[in-house]
C-alpha cells in the first residue's frame, strides 16, 4: 500500500502548527492505528486521548479532514486519497496535540438533577420494553462531544457556553423526563438555564452522533414541546394557576435530593 | 500530619480506579458521610467497564423461576474449577440480585421481559438465563449510572491521574498515594484513612487483548509493593471470541452473548465442532447433538445446553486445537456463526454495537456472513487476596474490589459474573474502608521519603540523553507473554519468560524520553512499565509453579488437574517493594467449604 501523509496539530494553549508525518498503510487500518504507530516511533510525545479502540469510550473524538470523528472508526480507506489532516475538537480549549479540556461537559453532568422514583418494590420495578426505549436509545451516548463540538451555539460563541448546556445534555434531560420512574420536573431547568431555546434545530449534532442517536428529532424536539405544553398552553396555564402547580421552580428541581 | 512538597489533598477514603468496583465503592463510602475522593487515569466514564458486552449475571429469576443463588454459586465454583474463594462466591450469588436492583433506582434502563420485569439472557457456564443486560452494551450502562449516581452525590474526582506508588505511615499502615496529572506532569500527594483498589486488570502485557492502554497492573502492583499478597496470578482468561482480521483490531472483543443468542462456532469444514470437546465435568450438563441444543434455546427443559457454551477456558482451548489441527480460518482463527441461525432483524436488535463494530471495521455483515473470530486476552481471575466480607487486604488500611482483587472467580470467571462482581464487592469495600475509618484505625501521617523516591524514579527518563524508546520495551513485552505465557504454557518456555524478564529490567532502568511532562504518552508508558514488569513476573512465576491445567491455566507438560494444587492458591509477595524487587511464592491453602454448601456443589457432580 502507498504512504500516506498524516497533518496532525501539535501545539498547547500558547500555539501551535500541523507537523507532517509519512508512514505506510496496512490493511484495514483506523486513523488511530497511525496516529500509534508514529506515537511508537517518530513521536512518542504526540498526544491523543483513546481507551477501547472499538467505538465503546468515545474517547479519541477529533477533527479528521475537518469533520468530528472518532480515530478509531475513521477507517484510511474511506478517506479520500491525499494529505489526511487531524486536528483537536475545536469548541474546547487545547490541552496538548490532540487532546482538548472538555471539563465544561463535566460540569454541566453536575448540574443535572437526579433521577427521582418511587420506592422500589419487593423484586423490582416493573417497566414495559415499549417505555424504556425512549430512554435507551439516549443512553446509548458514549459521551464523545462530538454533538458538543459540533454545535454552533457554543463552536462559534464562547459565551453561550455559561448558559447554554449542548445537545449531549439535552439528550440527557430528555432521557430523564421521559423516563417511567422519574418524578422530577425539569421542563423549567432546561428553559430557563440550560438555554434549550437556542438550539434551532440545525441537526448537526445528529449528523455526527457515532451512535446514530437522532438527537434532534427525538430528544430536542420533543423537549421543546415539553416545555411549550408547560408554559405557553393557555389550558395547562390556567389549569397550574387554579391548582397551583407551577410553585416548584427549576432551582428547586435541582436541589432535589437523590433517593 | 506530614507536610506534602507537592499539590495536595486529604480524604477519609481514597479510592483508584473510576470503572464499576471503584465507583461502587465510593457511593459506599459516602452515604456513610465521609470524606470520598476517586482518582483515575482516564475521563470519568471511560474505564474499562464500558467494554463489558453481554450482562450483569444475578439469579433474579425472572425468566427462570426454578433460578436461584445456590445454582448460580453452584455454576461459579464449577467454572472456576473449585479454586475459588468459596465465601466470595457466595456473597456474589446472593447479593447479586440486589446490587442489579438497586442501579434501577439510581437510572439504569434494562432490557424488559414481557410483564415489565429485568430480561436475562444465557451465557456460558450458566444453568439459567441470569444475565441482566441492555443489548450487547451493558457495561456502558452500569458505568454510566454509577457515574451519574456518584456525580450527583458531589464525590470530588481526579480525571486524568496516574498513581505511582502508595504511601504508608511510620505503623505500617497504608496512608495514602504520590501521583502525577496528566494533562500537566505536575505531581501531586493523597493522604487517606483507607484506600480502595479498583484499577482493574492487566491484559496490556499481551500482543492479543481486549484491554484498553489502562489494564498494566497498577493496582496489582502497587499491593504487592506495599505488602499485600496477590494469588492466582497465573489464571488468564483468553476469551475465546476476539476479531482476528483486520490486523489492526485483532484481539477487540465480541461479546459471549453472540452465542448465548444462538450463534454458534465453526471451523473451516463448517463443522460445529464444539460438540468433540465436551469435558467429563460437563457432559452431563451440555447436550449430545446439535438438534438437542438448539431445542434448549427456546426451552431449557426440552434439552440440554448447547456445548458452544460451555466455560470459556474450555471453549478457547477448543478454538486454539481446531486451528492447530489445520481446520482454521484465513486470518488464524475460526467461524462464529449467527447469520444462518437468526434473522437479521433479531441480530440488529440483539447486538447492534456488534453488528456495528463489524460492519465498519471490518467490512463484514454478520446478519448474512460469518465473524472470523480467536482468543484474546480479555482477564485475570488473579489479584490481591482479600477478605470476602469486607475486601481487605494483608496490608491495614488497603482494599481492593473487582478485576484487580483475587479470589472470587477461582480459576476462570464465567461472562456475567465480573460486572456482578464490580458491583457487590464494590460495596463491600465501600463499607469494609468505611468500618476501618470510623473504627479510628487509620493513618494520620505518611512517609515522605515513599514520595520522594517515586518522583525520582519517574523523573528519571528525562534526564537520560541517550536510552531506549518505552515503546519498543512495551512491544517486546507483550511479544514475549503471548508467546511464552499465552493460552497454552509449557515448563520450558515459562523459564524462559521468567530468564527474559529479569532483563527487561535493565531496560526500563535505561528509558529515555523525548519531550516535556504535559501530556506525554511516551513518558506515561514509562511510568505504566514498573507495573507491567511486575505482574508479568508473577504471571510467569505462579504459571511455573502450577504443575497442572486448570481453568484459565493450561499447561501442556501438564495436561491434567492436579488434585492437592487445587487445594491451593500461590500466594506472592514482594521482597522489597520495589518494582524490580524479587518475588517469592508461598503454597496458601484455600479456605475449607462449610457441609451444607459442599453439598450444592456435589448434588450436581
Amino acid at each position: 500500500m502507498a504512504d500516506v501523509t498524516m497533518r496532525i496539530w501539535r501545539g498547547d494553549a500558547s500555539g501551535g502548527d500541523f507537523e507532517n508525518y509519512t508512514i505506510a498503510q496496512n490493511e484495514g487500518e483506523v486513523v488511530l492505528d497511525v496516529i500509534h504507530r508514529i506515537q511508537a516511533t517518530e513521536a512518542p510525545d504526540l498526544a491523543c486521548r483513546w481507551n477501547c479502540k472499538a467505538g465503546k469510550c468515545g474517547s479519541c473524538a477529533a477533527e479528521i479532514n475537518g469533520k468530528p470523528r472518532l480515530m478509531c472508526m475513521t477507517r484510511m480507506d474511506d478517506l479520500p486519497e491525499g494529505p489526511v489532516t487531524v486536528t483537536p475538537m475545536k469548541t474546547f480549549p487545547i490541552i496538548r496535540d490532540l487532546v482538548t479540556d472538555v471539563s465544561f461537559n463535566f460540569a454541566q453532568a453536575e448540574k443535572v438533577p437526579a433521577l427521582l422514583p418511587p420506592p422500589m418494590p419487593v423484586g423490582g420495578y416493573r417497566m414495559f420494553q415499549e417505555d424504556v426505549e425512549r430512554g435507551q436509545e439516549f443512553r446509548k451516548c458514549i459521551e464523545c462531544f462530538m454533538c458538543q463540538d459540533v454545535c454552533h451555539v457554543i463552536r462559534d460563541h464562547e459565551g453561550n457556553k455559561q448558559h447554554y448546556a449542548g445537545p449531549r445534555f439535552f439528550i440527557r434531560y430528555a432521557e430523564l423526563e421521559m423516563h417511567p420512574l422519574d418524578q422530577n420536573d425539569r421542563r423549567d431547568l432546561v428553559r430557563e438555564d440550560m438555554g434549550l431555546g437556542y438550539c434551532n434545530i440545525t441537526k448537526c449534532c445528529t449528523e455526527v452522533c457515532p451512535e446514530h442517536i437522532k438527537i434532534t428529532d427525538n430528544a430536542i424536539i420533543p423537549l421543546k414541546e415539553r416545555v411549550v405544553d408547560a408554559h405557553y398552553d393557555p389550558v395547562a396555564w390556567l389549569g397550574r394557576k387554579i391548582l397551583r402547580r407551577d410553585k416548584r421552580s427549576a432551582s428547586e428541581a435541582a436541589v432535589q435530593p437523590a433517593p | 500530619m506530614t507536610t506534602s512538597p507537592y499539590e495536595h489533598h486529604d480524604y477519609d477514603v481514597l479510592i483508584i480506579g473510576a470503572g464499576g468496583a471503584g465507583l461502587r465503592a465510593a457511593i459506599e463510602a459516602k452515604q456513610r458521610g465521609l470524606r470520598v475522593g476517586i482518582i483515575t487515569k482516564s475521563l470519568l466514564g471511560k474505564a474499562h467497564t464500558v467494554m463489558a458486552e453481554g450482562g450483569m449475571a444475578a439469579a433474579m429469576g425472572n425468566v427462570y423461576e426454578e433460578d436461584n443463588w445456590m445454582v448460580h454459586f453452584r455454576d461459579t465454583m464449577r467454572g472456576g474449577k473449585y479454586l475459588n474463594n468459596y465465601r466470595m462466591a457466595e456473597l456474589h450469588a446472593k447479593e447479586s440480585p440486589d446490587r442489579v436492583w438497586e442501579l434501577e433506582q439510581w437510572g439504569a434502563l434494562f432490557d424488559r421481559t414481557k410483564d415489565g420485569k429485568i430480561l436475562q439472557r444465557d451465557f456460558g457456564g450458566h444453568r439459567y438465563a441470569r444475565l441482566a443486560h441492555v443489548g450487547d452494551r451493558t457495561g456502558l450502562e452500569l458505568i454510566r449510572t454509577l457515574q451519574q449516581k456518584v456525580v450527583s452525590m458531589g464525590t470530588d474526582v481526579f480525571m486524568e491521574c496516574k498513581v505511582l506508588k502508595l504511601t504508608h505511615d511510620a505503623d505500617g499502615r497504608i496512608a495514602g498515594c504520590v501521583a502525577y496529572w496528566r494533562p500537566s506532569g505536575e505531581f501531586v500527594t493523597f493522604s487517606a484513612k483507607a484506600v480502595i483498589l479498583a484499577t482493574g486488570g492487566v491484559g496490556r502485557s499481551w500482543k492479543f487483548t481486549s484491554n484498553s492502554w489502562e489494564g498494566t497492573g497498577d493496582g496489582h502492583a502497587m499491593a504487592l509493593w506495599a505488602g499485600a499478597n496477590l494469588i492466582d496470578m497465573e489464571c488468564i482468561q483468553f476469551h475465546p471470541t476476539g476479531m482476528v482480521w483486520p490486523l489492526s483490531v485483532r484481539g477487540l472483543l465480541v461479546t459471549e452473548g453472540v452465542r448465548g443468542d444462538g450463534g454458534v462456532l465453526r471451523n473451516s469444514e463448517g463443522k460445529r465442532f464444539m460438540f468433540d470437546y465436551v469435558a467429563d465435568m460437563f457432559r452431563a450438563e451440555t447436550a449430545e447433538s446439535e438438534e438437542e441444543g438448539d431445542r434448549w434455546y427456546d426451552d431449557h427443559t426440552a434439552g440440554r445446553r448447547p456445548a458452544e457454551l460451555l466455560p470459556r477456558d474450555e471453549v478457547a482451548r477448543a478454538i486454539n486445537a481446531e486451528v492447530k489441527a489445520g481446520r482454521g480460518s484465513p486470518h488464524g482463527g475460526v467461524y462464529l456463526d449467527i447469520a444462518t441461525r437468526r434473522s437479521p432483524e433479531f441480530i440488529r436488535r440483539r447486538l447492534p454495537s456488534m453488528y456495528h463494530q463489524f460492519m465498519e471495521l471490518a467490512g463484514v455483515d454478520i446478519t448474512r456472513e460469518a465473524m472470523e473470530i480467536g482468543p484474546t486476552c480479555h482477564y485475570i481471575m488473579g489479584g490481591v487476596k482479600v477478605d470476602a466480607e469486607t475486601a481487605a487486604t494483608a496490608v491495614p488500611g488497603l482494599f481492593a474490589a473487582g478485576e484487580v482483587a483475587g479470589g472470587m472467580h477461582g480459576a476462570n470467571r464465567l461472562g456475567g459474573n465480573s460486572l456482578s462482581d464490580l458491583v457487590v464487592f464494590g460495596k463491600r469495600a465501600g463499607m469494609g474502608a468505611a468500618d476501618y475509618v470510623e473504627s479510628g484505625a487509620g493513618a494520620t501521617s505518611f512517609e515522605l521519603s515513599e514520595v520522594e523516591d517515586a518522583v525520582k524514579e519517574a523523573l528519571a527518563p528525562f534526564e537520560r540523553t541517550t536510552g531506549e524508546n518505552p515503546y519498543d520495551i512495551q512491544r517486546d513485552l507483550q511479544e514475549l507473554m503471548q508467546a511464552n505465557v499465552g493460552i497454552i504454557r509449557t515448563g520450558s518456555e515459562i523459564e524462559e519468560a521468567i530468564t527474559k524478564l529479569e532483563e527487561f529490567n535493565e531496560r526500563v532502568r535505561n528509558i529515555a524520553v523525548k519531550g516535556g511532562r504535559a501530556y506525554n504518552p511516551g513518558w506515561n508508558l514509562a511510568t505504566d512499565l514498573p507495573s507491567m514488569l511486575t505482574v508479568s513476573r508473577c504471571t510467569a512465576l505462579g504459571a511455573n509453579l502450577r504443575t497442572e491445567s486448570r481453568g484459565g491455566h493450561t499447561r501442556e507438560d501438564y495436561p491434567k488437574t492436579d488434585a492437592e494444587l487445587g487445594t491451593l492458591n500461590f500466594a506472592l509477595s514482594s521482597d522489597g517493594g520495589n518494582w524490580d524487587s524479587p518475588v517469592s511464592a508461598q503454597k496458601s491453602p484455600l479456605l475449607t467449604i462449610p457441609d451444607e454448601l459442599k453439598a450444592l456443589l456435589e448434588e450436581a457432580k
